[in-house]
């Protein structure tokens, strides 16, 4: 059982949440044409020993997206972060509708 | 001869004013509160309780714990029965029912036994190389009766009355085993301030210091800590409690026993499983004696030197009067000694040349006769030993004795450690295999770490104590270490393996493979551990191998002529101890082994004739028994009033999300393949959700309440995916989007009015509300209130047939659904289930989840131009990648059977007129229905684009029935084209 430090509601069974697959990938933007681009973000995955960044979601709970840093060696989880935090980092806001 | 001969009169932690009744294979035998059933049998001089697995040879009590391999009993009778428990760890109750296993006719005359006559021929690998490779015709006629010769218990098979409990546990630290060193790390982690779990397999503390006598130093500081323990209240003392496997995040797997002395156990589970969630872990979990290796080795009346000394001592049994210790080190001496003390005849064979002096001086004044350089080779004796064959110095002799104690040292218990990868690491100077490194969190003490004095264990789990603690940042002021020195000396522990006699020499005796099996498999090149264990079945009885795993692993690096490390070690798995199925599910069974979903409108469908179906987790009316006498008749009997009257669906469980925000337009233009920004107010509007990679994800319909609000559905099945996607998508991909989705699944009944008098029936049901074509056009929303509770009407429609779906506050849900009932009775308003509403969709060419089976495209399910041109929507990029264009891609026909009396079936696998029905043919019937607007059985049918012509013919294969079907490739589209019916 994994034990995942919800920055909401502290540390819970990983049965409280559902796994959103690798936050490595960078997903193009919505209106990105490049077929190429796409292929890459829904296709190709490191799969890595060690360290992997990867989507969980606190369904039962606050809801909120995650990004935990896993290791999957031997599944210590090093970090645990709301994935909006870290969107809206790299997308800057957009611009209210005038 | 009378109950308890070989019961002392004084001394044990029994309590002799408390005799308990129970029986053994029909036998009545009576023990005392505190005793085991082995030691009880013992008591009573019940040597043989056993037949082994495989030559059902006669076997007796060998331990005093969990790592028993041969005392294996099924207790119970009826639904309560539970077989293959070592009778070793079975405290005595009043009432037990205890039978022995794999024997008949009886225990003493057991008919099979002459297996052991056809020894040689059941060597490792037998049954393979016999019935396996070509002769597997030989092996399927065998099979039977050969697995009706071997085995152990059988289960019941009637309905276990008992209740089973699952809970949730939470722990600073967790300290598993309760003998001294973990008395002392508990005791430690305490202090410091820590909340603690000490988890102890056994009804009493103290592991090994349980061995010691009931007078003795050792007992008086288990008592006193046992006290303060007690005494402490962040420190839970769980008994009777075995830490069946560790797993990732300290997460520890518990059965409890229930205390089987409790005589009315009111609403008390037999069992209870436990998920106790740890900061911190200490390992105390002892270590296992080791077993010698000789000829005729499991003869009852052999056992483990230190489960003699627990026999002695804590229960009171002297269970020879005539023994040998066989060793290899100095601990068994003391089992001598104590033995001795107590009245028996005892001679000590040790392997060494070279013994202690002490030792050899104490033994001297305890009468023990000593022989240095000694060994057994071989034993007789049927259901208890007579004699021993010695061998030493002088060359062999003989001895007549009643008891065997054998010590080939001690293999600390690494189980637990190796569920988390921990390698066990062989250290040299003990001789035998510790774990390796452990992560921050986790600590070992005690024996399992090599420590084995007792002194050693104290201060070592006091050390352990306070480290798990100080993890957890539980630092209080240090208590002083208690401290209590056993004086045992050192043991050293050879590895040597003997020259067996002619006899067997039992290395696994619960699976009953012999040294002779390993040097089979030596032989053969099955070398490694791993390859050992699976070709001679070593180490994978209940037991999983506690006590032959070393020896193993010790005769294979002889004949390899390799040391203990190359040669490797097994991977231990969960469980520690065999674990019952229905503790693991507790109370989730039967009807709660999943929650049941149910609509407000429950009761009603329950009381009103529905048949129900489970659809995911809701429950839904399948049909109605007043339309008809089975499915089919009550289906066509619900269509055909929907197209000609009107028909009420219970549809509360479709996923219904309340998208909101400045942006929500926005998001659900990109997240729908149709447009949605331009939905004016008030209308509804069809919506495909597609996948990043371009296949359809899921449907619904979408209505704007407001400028900035959404009403959105979803499919049943889909709701939570639906959900979350849409969450996820706010949350990692635009987060600059001002939107907010809220579930309301469970907030709305829903229910829909289909057919051509619908709006009659709404009329009638709502006189205030005007539902005119003119306010209520089709795809068009009306917002009100009914009986207090919000109200929206849409006018959507599945089934072909003018349709409204209306919303409902859930709570006035049932009464809603019953007043429009009551207002359309004029018009013949009846209900109709799911069956129907599949049919009225597929006849009208609605695709649903067969067709939306995450293969499909839009352009698949013909759904193409409802994105059109347009880009920027979730999966527009990759649904347009050339794989999905290719001429053969399957999509979606209509068919129409051409055959007189014959019928579609969904999964049919379709194939051109004349090809050979071989494979995976040209596509597959998804859904099917009998159409009374044809006549005839219809379906949907996914089909290769480059043979689905309209108008030709193609053979629906249905090989689980054996049938095949002419079929008319058609419009998927049965009824009403050009949807008059919508608006009429």
């Amino acid at each position: 059982m994994l034990r995942i430090e919800c920055p909401c509601c502290g540390p819970r069974d990983h049965d409280e949440f559902r796994y959103g697959g690798d936050a490595s990938v960078t997903r193009p933007a919505h209106d990105d044409p490049d077929p190429e681009a796409w292929y890459r973000y829904v296709y190709v995955r490191t799969n890595p020993a060690g360290l992997h960044r990867e989507f969980w979601q606190h369904v039962i709970g606050c809801r909120q997206w995650l990004v935990v840093e896993r290791d999957t060696r031997n599944h210590a989880i090093a970090s645990v972060d709301l994935a909006r935090k870290l969107s809206a980092r790299k997308s800057p806001a957009r611009k209210p509708p005038a | 001869m009378s109950s308890n001969h070989k019961r002392l009169s004084m001394g044990g932690r029994i309590d002799r004013e408390q005799p308990v009744d129970f029986t053994f294979d029909g036998r009545k035998l009576a023990g005392y509160r505190g005793d085991t059933l082995a030691s009880a049998l013992l008591a009573n001089g019940v040597t043989l309780v056993g037949r082994s697995f495989k030559y059902h040879r006669p076997r007796g009590i060998f331990s005093a714990g969990p790592e028993e391999p041969n005392a294996l009993v099924t207790l119970g009778i009826a639904g309560r029965r539970e077989p293959n428990l070592p009778a070793t760890t079975l405290e005595l109750a009043d009432g037990m029912v205890a039978e022995s296993q794999n024997r008949w006719p009886s225990l003493a005359f057991d008919v099979q036994s002459a297996n052991g006559l056809l020894a040689p021929f059941l060597s490792a690998g037998f049954y393979y190389k016999t019935f396996m490779g070509p002769t597997r015709r030989a092996w399927m006629f065998y099979e039977h009766f050969i697995r009706k010769a071997a085995g152990l218990g059988r289960a019941g098979t009637d309905p276990d009355p008992d209740r089973y409990e699952v809970r949730h546990a939470f722990a600073d630290v967790a300290i598993i085993g309760g003998g001294p060193a973990g008395l002392s790390a508990a005791r430690a982690a305490a202090a410091a301030g820590a909340r603690v779990a000490l988890i102890e397999q056994d009804f009493l503390l103290g592991g090994q210091l349980l061995a010691e006598p009931s007078d003795s130093a050792a007992a008086a500081w288990l008592r006193q800590t046992e006290a303060e323990l007690e005494s402490s209240e962040t420190v839970a003392l769980m008994k009777r409690t075995t830490a069946f496997g560790i797993y990732d995040g300290n997460v520890i797997g518990l059965v409890e026993q229930r205390d089987p002395t409790n005589r009315q156990p009111v609403g008390e589970a037999r069992q209870t499983f436990t998920m106790l969630r740890a900061r911190s872990i200490v390992f105390a979990t002892g270590a296992i004696e080791r077993p010698m290796v000789f000829s005729n080795n499991d003869r009852p009346g052999v056992m483990l030197a230190s489960a003699a000394r627990t026999y002695l001592n804590r229960f009171a049994v002297l269970p020879g009067k005539k023994i040998i210790v066989a060793t290899s080190n100095d601990g068994a001496w003391r089992t001598a000694f104590d033995l001795a003390a107590a009245g028996a005849e005892v001679t000590v064979a040790d392997l060494r040349a070279s013994l202690p002096a002490a030792l050899v001086a104490e033994a001297a004044q305890f009468g023990v006769v000593v022989r240095a350089a000694t060994h057994i080779v071989d034993l007789r004796g049927g259901h208890a030993v007579r004699r021993a064959t010695l061998n030493g110095p002088d060359g062999q002799s003989e001895a007549a004795c009643d008891l065997v104690c054998v010590s080939g040292g001690w293999s600390p218990t690494v189980h637990l450690t190796s569920h988390l990868g921990i390698k066990p690491a062989y250290r040299d100077d003990i001789g035998g295999f510790v774990p390796g490194a452990f992560a921050a969190d986790r600590f070992g003490a005690g024996s399992m770490m090599g420590a084995y004095s007792t002194a050693g264990a104290i201060e070592d789990g006091h050390r352990a104590g306070t480290q798990a603690a100080s993890f957890c940042g539980k630092s209080g002021p240090a208590p002083t270490p208690s401290k209590l020195d056993l004086g045992e000396t050192a043991a050293a522990q050879l590895r040597e393996v003997l020259p067996a006699g002619r006899g067997k020499a039992f290395v696994d005796f619960q699976m009953d493979v012999t040294t002779g099996d390993i040097e089979l498999a030596h032989r053969e090149g099955y070398e490694s551990v791993e390859h050992l264990k699976r070709y001679t079945t070593l180490g994978m009885g209940t037991d999983q191998g506690k006590t032959s795993n070393f020896p193993a692993l010790a005769a294979m690096a002889t004949l390899r002529n390799a040391t203990i490390p190359e040669t490797g070690a097994t991977t231990f798995r969960p469980p520690y101890t065999p674990v019952a199925i229905g503790t693991l599910a507790g109370r989730a069974i039967g009807h709660h082994f999943k929650p049941i979903r149910r609509t407000p409108m429950h009761d009603w469908h329950m009381t009103n004739g529905a048949e129900m179906l489970e659809v995911g987790l809701w429950m839904r009316p399948y049909f109605y028994k007043q339309s008809g006498r089975d499915v089919n008749e009550a289906y066509v009997a619900e269509m055909r009033n929907a197209r000609q009257a009107a028909s009420l669906m219970d549809i509360s469980t479709l996923g219904k999300i309340d998208v909101q925000g400045p942006d929500a337009a926005i998001f659900l233009d990109r997240v729908y393949a149709n447009g949605f920004a331009k939905l004016p107010v008030g209308r509804a509007r069809y919506g495909v959700m597609l996948r990043d990679d371009g296949i359809v994800f899921d449907d619904g319909t979408t209505t704007r309440l407001a400028e900035n609000r959404f009403f959105m559905t979803t499919s049943t099945a889909k709701a939570a995916d639906v959900l979350s996607r849409l969450e996820f998508l706010l949350d990692t991909a635009w987060p600059d989007l001002r939107v907010a989705v809220t579930s309301v699944s469970d907030e709305w009944a829903a229910m829909s009015v289909a057919g051509p008098k619908s709006r009659a029936i709404l009329s009638a049901a709502f006189p205030a509300l005007d539902v005119s074509d003119a306010a209520l056009a089709h795809m068009g929303l009306l917002e009100s209130e009914w009986r207090g509770r919000a109200l929206r009407i849409l006018r959507l429609s599945y089934s072909g047939e003018r349709a409204y779906e209306i919303y409902v506050g859930a709570t006035a849900g049932e009464q809603l659904w019953s007043r429009l009932l009551e207002a359309g009775r004029p018009f013949d308003l009846k209900p109709y289930g799911v069956e129907a509403l599949g049919a009225l969709r597929v006849e009208k060419g609605h695709v649903a989840g067969p067709e939306i089976d995450g293969r499909t495209t839009l352009d698949d399910l013909g759904l193409g131009r409802m994105a059109g041109k347009r880009t920027g929507f979730v999966g527009d990029v990759l649904r347009r990648r050339p794989a999905f264009q290719a001429p053969d891609r399957q999509r979606l026909v209509g068919l129409e059977c051409i055959e007189e009396g014959k019928r579609l079936r969904g999964g049919a696998i379709l194939f051109l007129p004349g090809e050979k029905p071989y494979g995976h043919g040209r596509g597959r019937v998804t859904s099917v229905t009998f159409s009374p607007e044809r006549g005839r059985y219809v379906g949907l049918a996914l089909l290769a684009g480059d043979v689905a012509s309209e108008g030709s013919e193609i053979v629906a294969v249905y090989p689980m029935k054996t049938e095949t079907v002419r079929a008319r490739i058609v419009s998927p589209v049965f009824l009403d084209p050009q949807g008059e019916r919508l608006h009429g």
